[in-house]
């Protein structure tokens, strides 16, 4: 069983007074447990079981404007001491910012409401072991596949947050999530995909058999892959990528990026940096959403902002820290974004593939070719060649290339948003990107 | 050396009567224990934003019965919780009809000295030496916009006991020292990052004012850049600098031949042991025994002394790299490869220092051989999918090259190519190899290891280069 609120406080006001006994004047922790068990199948058989217990604080003491922090996962008071007493020593030795502060007394969140993150259901690995071979059944019911792994695993977690100024909150959050991994093999090639869902309730998780064979379809049709010659061509990335572009853009607005100075967005607000009929939304309070939030991690209430409305950047994401140095007060996105979607585009799936009469259709991207200081965007990539709205076939061993600037001035939103992952964006089509092939 | 047990109330009598216990019938397992203390100090926009310190203590109980894994971890340790996990393993195993494998090799040799490099720097003088590279940086002229340097440090004590109680264990020290500096001109600007780092003191990298060459080689990177043009698109000749770009061989190859992937067949190298499978006069090796490298170990997270692997001799593959549990089922031995991020992972086989050896060529020669192409000299990370073959790095710091000499800078780009083909097209091998600064980390489901590469000048055929350039 995951530690209850009453423990982790304990622990949490055991370090809060003990830091203020020794001499800080504000401090803050966070008390963290997080219990896991996943079951592994591999080619219709159990391959590996994994169960994790994770208990962790990280407490963070200040003296006036000098700020220092450690983490343990020994949680014994004994070694607390010793650690506590080094953070108030290294804190003592590190030098003033004038920054640093715990955050405006008035942005505490103060109703925590019930967002429906855990359900209380426990899956016995037996009920795994059950979910996975008809999971597996499906996904290798195809001759061409080769090799299938997969994977259950329910995560169930509490946590508190604590600081000195009186604030005091957490709770309990489940996960529940599947996923597959199929290699598929014909004479010429051998590829792999996967198919994934992951729902804070188990009674929303997609259903074993469908989940297969998404996973084993998904791999056969990148069977024979070519490489295609080099040329400027309209990009539509499949929605598990979109949201890449997203991610992006979340870490070019974030208010260290903004106040350091090392964005491509930077200054940019209230301009128009998407085409006009792009908005984008960061909703921390969606039921059961997988980014849902009731406060940040410095304990900042966080209300739903429209980032973008009709293309023009309205908010970068501001911390305590980053907000004091630029002037701005925080809007609770200290550790980032919570359910951050596109909202759809007025086109349909069909009608974006027949926009172009050639594009490409990318499923997958390799390397970490996004560069949020200059905007440019350079990855390997693996998809399909479109013709006429119809998948011609499969493409490998190209990458895509472009600058973010441009991107997101010439993206087509498809209505197809689906609320999959913490972030989410519907099939999106980008025109003007340069393909290197042969 | 940590004591585990004193503070706990599991006597080491007691833990080894579970572990034998949980063991019996099963092929291999061990109780993994782990002290880890690390620190973080990072100068960033002319303060130091952050100064941390972990301390993170835990246990990892593996059991495996034929090819299956049962494992479980816990911040506790205590008897309870031992018990626990040792249910825990014996409910997913349910009828073990095996043989423990009490085979360990054994060796007295050390790679590196029991140090706590955290202890040996005062706090005081990391944030003065920060703050001097803050200033020497920004003394650099005006167009130095932001500075960024940090100190990480970490002293990480593990043991294993197997079961019968044989118990190995060591202490491994491991530093970095980063910079990463931002510089602007005419509304442009571009970073360059560079860094150093291994199992010795900070001081070992960083003595005779060592931090300022540290700084330069960011700054002129950060400067090449701010004079580069978009990047070509297509297939081109490739020379690669020697040194960090071996993670084109990290990633081309060295993940396609560990051993898990090829036990399952799912690497593009599955059934290609014996043949031909680069170039004649390519070597690469990968090596967890040169003193004090980042990618080193005495023993492997499996208590495995870790040794020089021939992977690929004179363009033959010879070897995967194997763990214990994939070296069993493949019929073969450990090559002391198993390594794990931390207790909280199972152990998975891992590259250490992977390096191409020296040929005979010298960079010149492949320059001047070059009419169209790029020659690339840094890089940031890259990636590869196993399966199709297909990699990636991306550079950080490139030229194109025009009928035989080295021309203007190009932006960052991607470069992809096919893992199992690549190395054929190597058409000169240099005689500079070189290893890196000890600054690679490499990732495999969720788990980061600290590795080394390195290589030398080579000079690739054809590769694909994503720049936006027609």
């Amino acid at each position: 069983m995951v530690k209850d609120q009453e423990f982790l406080e304990k622990k949490a006001s055991y370090c809060l007074s003990l830091a203020k006994k020794l001499g800080a004047t504000d401090s803050s922790v966070i008390v963290k447990n997080s219990i896991s068990e996943t079951v592994n199948f591999r080619n219709k058989k159990l391959d590996e079981s994994n169960r994790s217990d994770d208990l962790g604080l990280s407490i963070t003491t200040y003296i006036g404007k000098k700020k220092s922090s450690i983490s343990s996962s020994n949680l014994l008071n004994d070694n607390l001491n010793i650690l506590i007493e080094k953070c108030i020593e290294t804190t003592k030795n590190t030098p003033e910012d004038e920054f640093n502060s715990l955050p405006d007394r008035d942005l505490f969140a103060k109703e925590v409401k019930d967002l429906n993150l855990y359900d209380e259901t426990h899956i016995e690995n037996n009920q795994k072991i059950d979910y996975l071979k008809k999971l597996e059944a499906a996904a290798s019911n195809d001759k061409k596949i080769v090799n299938t792994e997969s994977s259950f695993t329910q995560n169930k977690s509490n946590f508190v947050l604590a600081n000195s100024e009186g604030f005091c909150d957490g709770y309990k959050t489940s996960s529940f999530t599947a996923s597959s991994v199929t290699v598929a093999k014909d004479e010429k090639s051998m590829e792999r995909d996967y198919e994934y869902s992951s729902k804070c309730f188990l009674k929303d998780l997609d259903d074993a058999d469908e989940l297969g064979n998404l996973a084993a379809n998904q791999t056969i049709r990148k069977l024979s892959p070519k490489k295609i010659g080099s040329e400027k061509i309209a990009i539509i990335f499949d929605k598990r990528i979109a949201k890449g572009v997203l991610s992006t853009f979340a870490n070019a607005i974030s208010s260290s990026a903004i106040s350091r100075g090392t964005s491509f967005l930077k200054d940019k607000v209230n301009q128009k940096i998407f085409s006009d009929k792009i908005n984008v939304f960061d909703k921390p309070d969606m039921l059961k959403g997988l980014g849902s939030r009731n406060f940040d991690s410095e304990g900042v209430k966080t209300d739903t902002l429209k980032l973008v409305d009709q293309g023009i950047l309205k908010h970068y994401l501001i911390d305590t820290y980053n907000g004091k140095k630029l002037n701005l007060k925080s809007n609770g996105r200290c550790g980032g974004t919570s359910n951050l979607y596109f909202e759809n585009g007025n086109i349909n799936f069909k009608d974006l593939l027949n926009s172009h009469s050639k594009s490409l259709y990318i499923t997958e991207t390799i390397g970490h070719g996004s560069n949020i200081v200059t905007g440019d965007y350079s990855v390997g990539a693996t998809g399909f060649l479109i013709e006429n709205g119809e998948f011609k076939y499969p493409i490998n061993e190209i990458t895509i290339a472009g600058n973010f600037k441009d991107m997101f001035q010439n993206i087509t939103l498809a209505n197809d948003l689906e609320f999959k992952y913490a972030t989410n964006s519907p099939t999106m089509l980008i025109e003007g990107m340069v393909v290197a092939g042969k | 050396m940590s004591n585990f047990f004193e503070k706990s109330d599991v006597s080491r009598k007691e833990a080894e009567s579970i572990i034998s216990d949980t063991l019996q019938k099963c092929d291999d397992g061990e109780l993994y224990l782990e002290n880890s203390k690390s620190e973080s100090i990072l100068l960033d926009d002319n303060k130091i934003k952050n100064s941390s310190y972990n301390s993170d203590l835990g246990f990892g109980f593996r059991a495996i019965s034929d090819e299956v894994v049962a494992y479980s971890h816990s911040n506790e340790i205590s008897k309870n919780s031992l018990k626990q996990s040792s249910e825990n393993l014996k409910s997913t195993l349910k009828s073990v009809k095996g043989t423990y494998n009490h085979e360990i090799p054994k060796s007295n040799k050390k790679y590196y000295d029991n140090i706590n490099p955290i202890e040996q720097k005062s706090l005081n003088e990391k944030i003065k030496i920060l703050n001097d590279v803050n200033d020497y940086l920004r003394s650099k002229g005006d167009k130095v916009k932001q500075v960024t340097a940090n100190f990480l440090g970490e002293q990480k004590s593990v043991e294993i006991i197997r079961s019968g109680g044989e118990t190995l264990s060591d202490v491994r020290p491991l530093v970095r020292f980063n910079v990463s500096v931002m510089v602007e001109k005419d509304g442009r600007k571009e970073t360059g990052v560079y860094g150093v780092g291994g199992r010795q003191s900070y001081d070992s990298y960083l003595k005779d004012e060592n931090w300022k060459s540290v700084c330069d080689e960011a700054l002129r990177i950060a400067s090449v850049n701010l004079e580069s043009k978009p990047a070509p698109a297509g297939e081109m000749k490739v020379v690669l600098g020697p040194g960090w770009p071996a993670i084109l061989i990290h990633e081309a190859v060295g993940h396609g031949l560990e051993g898990d992937f090829n036990r399952k067949k799912t690497s593009a190298f599955h059934n290609l042991m014996g043949q031909k499978v680069a170039s004649e006069g390519v070597t690469i090796i990968d090596d967890g025994t040169i003193d004090n490298r980042r990618g080193s170990l005495t023993i492997d997270d499996e208590g495995t002394p870790t040794e020089k692997t021939v992977l690929i001799e004179n363009g033959i593959l010879k070897n995967f790299m194997q763990d214990r549990l994939n070296a069993r089922l493949m019929k073969t031995r450990s090559t002391g490869s198993g390594r794990r991020e931390n207790y909280r992972h199972i152990v998975l086989p891992r590259m250490r220092n992977t390096m191409m050896l020296s040929g005979k060529q010298t960079q010149e020669e492949m320059i001047k051989a070059v009419d169209k192409g790029i020659f690339a000299v840094s890089f940031g990370g890259g990636q590869v999918d196993i399966t199709s073959g297909k990699f990636v790095f991306n550079c950080t710091e490139a030229y194109e090259i025009v009928n035989g000499k080295i021309g203007s800078p190009i932006k960052g780009a991607t470069l992809i190519g096919d893992g199992p083909s690549i190395l054929k097209e190597v058409s000169m091998v240099g005689n500079d190899m070189m290893m890196d600064p000890g600054i690679g980390t490499c990732g495999k489901a969720g788990q980061g290891v600290p590795v080394g590469v390195a290589q030398p000048s080579i000079l690739i055929d054809k590769m694909t280069v994503g720049g936006t350039k027609l």
